[in-house]
């Protein structure tokens, strides 16, 4: 209860991890959530053979939930080839974000996630790998 | 000192004993949907267990006791806005049915390519879709009375607005956002003079202040139950006579008709021809019943008590360094309703923050999403108030911002 907005999430939210934005991404998707207003931009460079995360930055406006979780999912996927990223789950943002949220909080939550796995997604169906 | 004896009324409201969080629940939602007294939980249990039946259809004794208390209910209520006969009051699910049903029923049948409906920036979406779904559909060009600085309707340019085009105007009595109360005959009255018809949106006035349909002149006013400490399900569509007259069916089915041949149907008289299907009769009877309590109390007295309550929250609002208060700030144009965002606070931290106190608000964009455009705003969070509201919740809810800020390092 008491650390729902405890100093780990709010250290995200004020100093945000791979935040600003990417000049030379590969793939950029944006999408907000139309209840609350929170938006989010995910840039993505990918590596060369384009199996990997080599970079990745995020940008928008929103509540602390939603922007904090989208930092903390940054730090998580850096580095990481793509297939780890398609086996990502609402569970592992939710334990990544580990509080307790109620329902209309969650989709706060889950908006970096959105973003960053459409994004990926497109981004392999316009160039015919699945 | 409250005009009303909200300590007493309080004992009415079993569910403001609950606690949430640990604490007291402070409920500042009432705009969304206010709580119910034990007097219309009692009315609609009796009839569960006592009396229970289907309305209209039977001829035995427990068929004519439901149909009586839902005519019974249907006077009431027109009694209570001032309709002319019971025959004008309509009962529908909500505002949003209510609203639906003019832009299909009246909108589709006498509106054509061409034809303009006014409206407001500020009206909430049920209001807003079904003109926005018309328009598409049939060509019919939407136009917006617009806003002053302060919230309210900028009416020095209606009568330009109010083009030989126009046909309907609508607008909310009450903005669920801003709190704005608008002098209806304002308005009525100049697009009468072009023969416009006029739909009054009185979602967030009927459970706030003495409304009279006739003495307002509007075509159609609708509201919805659940804001008036009545149940969910139930609303209203007032319609001047001769309007539903011409109109036809919003739905069609059992109850509605006059007779039904293979070949031909003819429909019911007013109100039933729009009642398709078996009502939410027990919700009617329900409405009555909370139309009953509010009527005891007096409206006078229940709009004088949420001026005061206002008031009060306005005056604390204004100390908390950050808070900015959304619509008119003077007690006299403002509902029951105070919209604010704290700086550097989303609404929904806010919110969640707040819940943690037991103090129930609500944040987002409240259905007005053009507003929101409107003011530049993503969010904001709004207090509400209604006759069971004490200052000492007002006081909580402070306290909790302030806690919030605090918390969030703001
Ligand atoms: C001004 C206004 N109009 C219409 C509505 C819609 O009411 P309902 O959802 O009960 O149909 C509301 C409720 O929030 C409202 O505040």
């Amino acid at each position: 209860m008491e650390d729902l907005y405890r100093d780990n999430l709010l250290d995200h939210y004020e100093n945000p991890r791979h935040h600003g934005g990417l000049e030379n991404a590969t793939i950029s998707h944006e999408e907000s959530n139309p209840l609350c207003g929170d938006r989010i931009r995910v840039d993505i460079k990918l590596s060369s053979d384009g199996t990997q995360i080599e970079d990745v930055s995020f940008s928008g406006d929103g509540c602390i939930i939603s922007q904090a979780s989208a930092s903390m999912l940054m730090e998580e996927v850096a580095g990481k080839p793509i297939t780890d990223i398609q086996k990502l789950e609402r569970q592992d943002v939710l334990d990544m974000v580990g509080v307790q949220l109620t329902a209309a909080r969650v989709k706060c939550a889950m908006l970096g996630l959105k973003v960053l796995k459409t994004g990926l997604y497109q981004y392999m169906v316009d160039h015919h790998h699945s | 000192m409250s005009s009303l004896d909200v300590a007493r009324i309080r004992k009415d409201f079993p569910i403001l004993n609950e606690r949430v969080n640990g604490r007291p629940l402070v409920f500042l939602d009432s705009a969304a949907s206010s709580q119910k007294p034990v007097q219309v939980l009692a009315a609609m249990e009796h009839i569960y267990r006592a009396t229970y039946a289907n309305v209209h259809r039977g001829v035995y004794w427990n068929s004519e006791q439901s149909t009586e208390l839902y005519d019974d209910a249907r006077c009431k209520i027109a009694q209570f806005i001032g309709a002319p006969s019971p025959e004008n009051v309509i009962f529908v699910r909500n505002a949003t049915e209510g609203l639906n049903l003019v832009a299909y029923s009246y909108g589709r049948h006498f509106l054509k390519a061409g034809d303009e409906v006014l409206l407001t920036e500020f009206e909430h979406h049920a209001n807003f879709v079904p003109w926005h779904v018309l328009a598409k559909e049939r060509g019919v060009k939407l136009k917006f009375i617009p806003m002053t600085q302060q919230g309210t309707l900028d009416l020095s340019k209606l009568d330009e607005l109010l083009t030989p085009q126009v046909k309907l105007v609508t607008f909310a009595q009450v903005s669920n956002v801003l709190g704005t109360i608008t002098d209806p005959r304002s308005i009525i009255d100049r697009a009468h003079a072009i023969g416009a018809k006029v739909i009054v949106d009185g979602c967030q006035s009927t459970p706030h202040m003495p409304i009279n349909v006739q003495a307002m002149d509007c075509d159609f006013y609708a509201f919805s139950g659940h804001k008036m400490l009545g149940p969910t399900g139930i609303g209203i569509l007032y319609g001047k006579r001769e309007l539903l007259e011409a109109m036809p069916p919003f739905m069609t089915g059992g109850d509605m008709i006059g007779s039904v041949s293979f070949e031909d149907v003819t429909w019911a008289d007013v109100p039933v021809k729009f009642e398709a299907g078996t009502p939410a009769f027990v919700e009617a009877i329900g409405l009555g019943a909370a139309v009953d309590y509010l009527s005891a109390i007096g409206m006078e007295a229940v709009r004088t008590h949420e001026k005061e309550t206002v008031a009060y929250a306005i005056e604390r609002m204004s100390e908390v360094p950050g808070a900015t208060i959304i619509g008119p700030t003077d007690p006299e144009i403002r509902g029951g309703a105070l919209t604010f965002t704290i700086k550097d606070i989303h609404p929904h931290d806010l919110g969640t923050l707040l819940d943690r106190e037991g103090v129930a608000i609500r944040a987002g964009h409240h259905c007005a999403q053009p507003l929101h455009i409107r003011l530049g705003l993503k969010a904001t969070a709004r207090a509400s108030f209604y006759i069971y509201t004490e200052q000492r919740e007002i006081d909580a809810l402070i306290e909790a911002i302030y806690k919030a800020k605090h918390t969030l390092r703001k």
